[in-house]
């Protein structure tokens, strides 16, 4: 279903490296490393890049992919993504086109569409981008997180909380905070700097993630460090950059929008499942 | 002291949560894709039966509860304890207040085995057996033959629990009650 989606748009089906040299700096993601040191995927988006700075069309892959220690009624982590790039896309453009394919699989239905800002406001009365940090901790800690919490623990939490009671069966939640922009360009957005990113989430689960993509490859370098500083600070091992993406990002990523969907989940949905395991042959805890 | 990280939480574990033992109901994962991991866990405080939520950045740790369930016999009760005998052949008795027994104290005939739950060797919860054999000690005179279903009359047992008896029932009739909802199920075969 999803590859005649594709092929009916033009979109090019590629495939690219599982097992890598390098793995993300992202401190909230723990990659499976081998015994050689390399790094099973946890998103197949670093080399779909570089195929597109090579000069790839908008391209898709559905791939395996690897994310260590995420197990639960919605994580396995060994997962399916589904992940695509459009040339010349913005996040709106592309919200629209993982409209009309989750419409494919799961039947139409209608979107609402949030900003993060406007989302904590209306729940918890917070503004996400100018409250102190010992204020964001303070609502968290109000609504049940235990232990101590720093501002990125807290909007998480707040927005996992969020979610669980959003008004409608689907939305796209947009308009990040800045310091989870991810690999995504960041924008001006009235009077504050905003990521521009976004997620579907469908009946409280995640279900997509995409980017207008960052292109710059000096900001990717920055953040990838930033990662590290507070990969060190949390005592998490340290990742090399990588240095291949790098180079590909220096001669030109053409402006561009991706997104990344779980299958598997889509697919629990699609069945009314309540559980990933109900919809994977093999589970994590039967492997 | 014995802690458990929140990989390890399952339900049916027991642990201390703000000084008060708690058992884990449910443990869900629950991780934004692009952010920290949580586990948003509920607890049945053990005392006071009450279900708790709280959510903890994964990887963190809460203490454990010394938390046992032991089958005993009920004993007697001198009006501020209630006596409970170990059934593992040592004969050991522990005395639970009112606040352990206030769920069950309705349902406590005497030899009965039920379960207990101690928290660091004290009594703390005392848990009914699901169905009791109970006799009337107090109810209207029966009518007989009024067997036909939507007549219904209180009733007061021997434990003095009061519930709702269908018309026949007299008494000195051994019935039948389901604990957890304190209705009447039949009357007792023997």
């Amino acid at each position: 279903m999803a590859r005649d989606f594709f092929r009916e748009k033009n979109v090019l089906e590629v495939q690219t490296a599982i097992l890598a040299r390098y793995g993300v700096t992202e401190p909230t993601i723990s990659s499976f490393r081998t015994d050689s040191g390399h790094y099973l995927q946890t998103s197949p988006e670093f080399q779909m890049k570089r195929l597109l700075a090579a000069g790839a069309p908008s391209i898709y892959q559905i791939c395996p992919a690897f994310r260590q220690g995420e197990e639960g009624r919605n994580h396995n982590p060994e997962f399916v993504i589904l992940e695509w790039y459009r040339l010349g896309f913005d996040s709106l453009q592309l919200m629209h086109e993982v409209a009309e394919l989750v419409d494919l699989i799961l039947g139409s239905g209608e979107y609402h569409y949030l900003t993060v800002g406007h989302l904590l406001e209306t729940e918890f009365d917070v503004d996400v981008h100018r409250d102190s940090d010992l204020r964001l901790a303070e609502v968290a800690r109000d609504q049940g997180l235990d232990g101590i919490v720093g501002r990125s623990d807290g909007v998480d939490f707040l927005v996992a909380t969020a979610l669980r009671r959003l008004p409608s069966e689907r939305v796209f939640i947009t308009k990040f905070p800045v310091d989870q922009a991810a690999l995504a360009k960041t924008e001006v957005e009235g009077k504050e700097v905003v990521a521009d990113r976004f997620e579907l989430v469908i009946h409280g689960i995640e279900v997509a993630n995409g980017y207008h993509e960052l292109t710059d490859a000096d900001e990717l370098q920055r953040r990838m460090d930033a990662d590290n500083r507070e990969r060190e600070d949390s005592g998490l091992p340290i990742l090399g950059r990588d240095p291949f993406l790098l180079a590909s990002m220096r001669e030109g990523l053409p402006a561009c929008a991706g997104v990344a969907v779980g299958l598997d989940r889509l697919l629990a949905l699609a069945g009314d499942h309540d559980s990933l395991s109900e919809v994977m042959a093999f589970p994590f805890d039967r492997v | 002291m014995t802690a458990y990280s929140t990989n390890e939480f399952r339900s049916g574990l027991k642990v201390l949560l703000e000084g008060e033992p708690c058992s884990i109901l449910q443990n869900e994962f629950v991780k934004p894709g692009k952010g920290q991991a949580f586990n948003r866990v509920r607890f049945r405080n053990l005392k006071s039966g009450r279900v708790w939520e709280r959510t903890f950045k994964s990887g963190e740790s809460i203490e454990a509860a010394d938390v046992m369930d032991l089958d005993m016999q009920y004993l007697y009760t001198d009006g501020e304890f209630w006596h409970f005998m170990r059934t593992d052949g040592s004969y050991e008795q522990v005395a639970a207040n009112r606040a352990a027994v206030a769920t069950a104290k309705d349902w406590l005939k005497e030899e009965d085995v039920l379960s207990v739950t101690l928290w660091n060797d004290d009594p703390i919860s005392v848990t009914p057996p699901n169905f009791v054999e109970l006799e009337v000690s107090e109810t209207d005179p029966g009518m007989r033959g009024d067997t036909a279903q939507g007549g219904s009359k209180p009733a007061e047992l021997s434990t003095g629990a009061v519930i709702k008896v269908p018309l026949f029932v007299e008494v000195g009739d051994v019935i039948r009650v389901d604990t957890r909802n304190g209705e009447y199920v039949g009357r007792s075969k023997d």
